[in-house]
């Protein structure tokens, strides 16, 4: 059991709001704020310091994507702050776009689908809130369905790891997944960043260059 | 070639023969019927715009006139007249007064309407009456004899009182009436090509109907356009949070249920919500993507490439652009990718776009087998490649002035290019 996260809450459904922070609390965390709009959950993030903030996309007043902007911006302003964004579409750009924020780093990606399978929602949300990238399955998927550059040059075993990291497994995650060795996972990921042409830096880094390359090719 | 007015008809040798006598005649005389009825009228009108009231009515009398004039017409003239009126934009009398006072159709049709009441209709019914009413008199000639039995007056002329003199007359009056049918298709035909003149729509005219016409499309394509957007969103604030809440519930419940038959129905129930989230997830996409709304034509290009069953390489470098034309060539990229995955064999396809000198210019070409027909393409017979679903999008990309061209030889490549003229939005 993780241990219990404090969360702010934006959701424009009354149905859905309610219904998460039903599910939050049932599992243990604490839902501190639960709000309907960007603003109020600006406010609320100000107000509460959470541990990970939880925000719809398409948001009043305009009904576009106020949420991702909010998140985008509180991002900008505390890029430490963990943030988790719910969506009902599965466009790399909003992955993107979220994942440009702050150092990537603590940033989640997910279809409202995935609320359904608990278990998966609650340990992506967990992965987040310790500083994890996480996009969407879903995502990951459309963009492996692909056969364009930049990422031609990766193998199908590579392709697959990519699409597993950035989906915010871990080393470890993924060996298991592929049945073989975190040491050949590790060398995958070390020559997925070399045809990527990313700069050297810590690990954590470049996986999400490697994750942001990827949504961005 | 049948005649199609009686000038041409009179250049013709069957010219008696056919109806255009007795067409150029009923012309005349109905033209007098209602040139008697307007000069009535405009009595009536003359003294009531002592009071002002007159004066819209008689803007009406005229506009009536015009519009039966021109039904009348067609009495001694194969090709219509057109309305030569705009639609008043806005419905109510107000509207309609403010738009047919600014045309000059409208002031035509009144002095037309002056003329025909005070001037041309009783010299019509002259014409009539003469032509027609003469070698009839002199052929009813011996019937009237008979009748009468002693004497009978021709024509307020002569008077005659045999029997052979009668006969006579009526010869005359039988030699009289195709010469004197002649004339009056003459008269007829003069009298129509003033009604033209001064009835149907001038040049200008036309060309603001057309304008007029492109407008009202593009008000149409506008309209489809806003719809989709409240069928979406109706769509995601509605049905899709109350499914994702669904499989929420079910989800929970998938984790309370013991393990057993009920376990597994929760399983099933699971997935088949799961299903259709997905199913109305892409529905909701592809009535309107919000992507492009969000994000502009470039990433939703990029994300249609995605999709596409056959391999695509992009490249799109565009600055955000209006609505209206992101729209357009957002759908039409669609349909070309669609097509290249139904019809073309393809192995690989390519999507540029580009947005240079106000020109956003888009191409989708495959290296498929080609054939695809332009033709049916823009004329929207279906059952080709390229058929009816590029006919809408050709529309509406003529809408924003821009083209949709299809080049597609036997053998390929199909190079399917979209070009409308924007300006690129600032920000």
């Amino acid at each position: 059991m993780p241990s219990p996260l404090r969360i702010v809450l934006a959701e424009d459904s009354v149905l859905l709001r309610e219904g998460l922070t039903g599910l939050l609390g049932r599992f243990g965390h604490e839902v501190v704020a639960a709000v309907g709009d960007a603003a109020a959950m600006q406010g609320a993030v100000a107000e509460h310091d959470p541990d990970v903030v939880v925000t719809d996309v398409r948001m009043p007043p305009g009904f576009r994507d106020e949420g991702l902007r909010a998140a985008v911006a509180l991002r900008a302003e505390r890029p430490a702050l963990p943030v988790l964004v719910l969506s009902q579409y599965v466009q790399r750009a909003y992955a993107a776009e979220l994942l440009e924020s702050g150092d990537g780093t603590g940033v989640g990606y997910l279809l409202k689908d995935r609320i359904g399978q608990v278990e998966e929602f609650l340990d992506a949300l967990t992965r987040v809130a310790a500083g994890g990238t996480v996009v969407d399955p879903e995502v990951v998927r459309q963009l492996l369905r692909r056969h364009r550059d930049p990422l031609a040059a990766l193998t199908p075993r590579e392709r697959e790891v990519l699409g597993l990291v950035a989906e915010g497994h871990s080393n470890g995650a993924i060996a298991r997944r592929l049945t073989v060795t975190e040491a050949a996972v590790g060398k995958h990921i070390g020559n997925i960043l070399g045809k990527l042409d990313l700069p050297p830096a810590d690990d954590t880094h470049r996986r999400v260059l490697a994750v942001l390359a990827f949504l961005r090719a | 070639m049948d005649p199609r007015t009686p000038w041409q008809a009179l250049t013709r040798g069957d010219y008696l023969r056919g109806g255009w006598p007795w067409r150029s005649a009923g012309y005349l005389a109905s033209g007098a019927l209602v040139g008697a009825t307007v000069l009535a009228l405009l009595l009536v009108l003359a003294a009531f715009s002592l009071l002002l009231v007159g004066v819209p009515l008689l803007l009406l009398t005229g506009v009536a006139l015009g519009g039966v004039e021109r039904r009348r017409l067609r009495l001694v003239d194969a090709d219509p007249a057109a309305d030569p009126h705009r639609i008043p934009d806005a419905p109510g009398l107000t509207a309609w007064l403010r738009v047919r006072v600014r045309e000059q159709a409208t002031w035509r049709e009144l002095a037309y309407a002056l003329l025909h009441g005070l001037v041309l209709w009783p010299l019509e019914l002259l014409a009539v009456a003469v032509a027609l009413g003469a070698p009839l008199a002199l052929l009813a000639t011996p019937l009237l004899l008979a009748l009468d039995g002693h004497e009978v007056r021709v024509l307020k002329g002569p008077l005659l009182a045999s029997y052979p003199a009668a006969f006579a007359a009526a010869v005359c009056g039988l030699l009289l009436l195709p010469a004197l049918l002649y004339p009056l298709g003459a008269l007829a035909g003069a009298r129509a090509a003033l009604t033209r003149l001064l009835l149907a729509p001038r040049d200008t005219e036309l060309r603001l109907r057309i304008g007029e016409v492109t407008r009202s499309r593009a008000r149409l394509v506008a309209a489809f356009e806003a719809e989709r957007r409240r069928i979406e969103r109706d769509l995601h604030d509605g049905a899709q949070q109350r499914l994702v809440a669904l499989t929420m519930t079910l989800g929970l419940a998938r984790l309370d249920a013991p393990p057993g038959p009920l376990a597994d129905q929760l399983a099933r129930a699971h997935d088949e919500a799961g299903r259709v989230l997905t199913e109305l997830r892409e529905l909701i996409h592809g009535i309107h993507p919000q992507v492009l709304t969000d994000f502009g034509l470039g990433a939703a290009l990029t994300d249609a490439a995605d999709r596409s069953a056959v391999p695509v390489d992009t490249g799109i470098d565009l600055p955000r652009l209006p609505p209206p034309v992101e729209s357009a060539a957002y759908f039409a990229a669609c349909e070309a990718l669609a097509n290249v995955g139904k019809h073309s064999g393809a192995a690989r396809a390519r999507l540029t776009a580009r947005h240079a000198d106000g020109l956003l210019r888009m191409e989708v070409e495959d290296d498929g087998r080609g054939g695809a027909d332009p033709a049916a393409a823009t004329a929207g017979r279906g059952g080709t490649p390229g058929g009816t679903g590029l006919t809408g999008l050709a529309d509406r990309i003529a809408v924003l002035d821009g083209r949709l061209t299809i080049i597609s030889p036997n053998g390929g490549p199909t190079v399917l290019r979209v070009e409308i003229p924007c300006q690129a939005l600032c920000g």
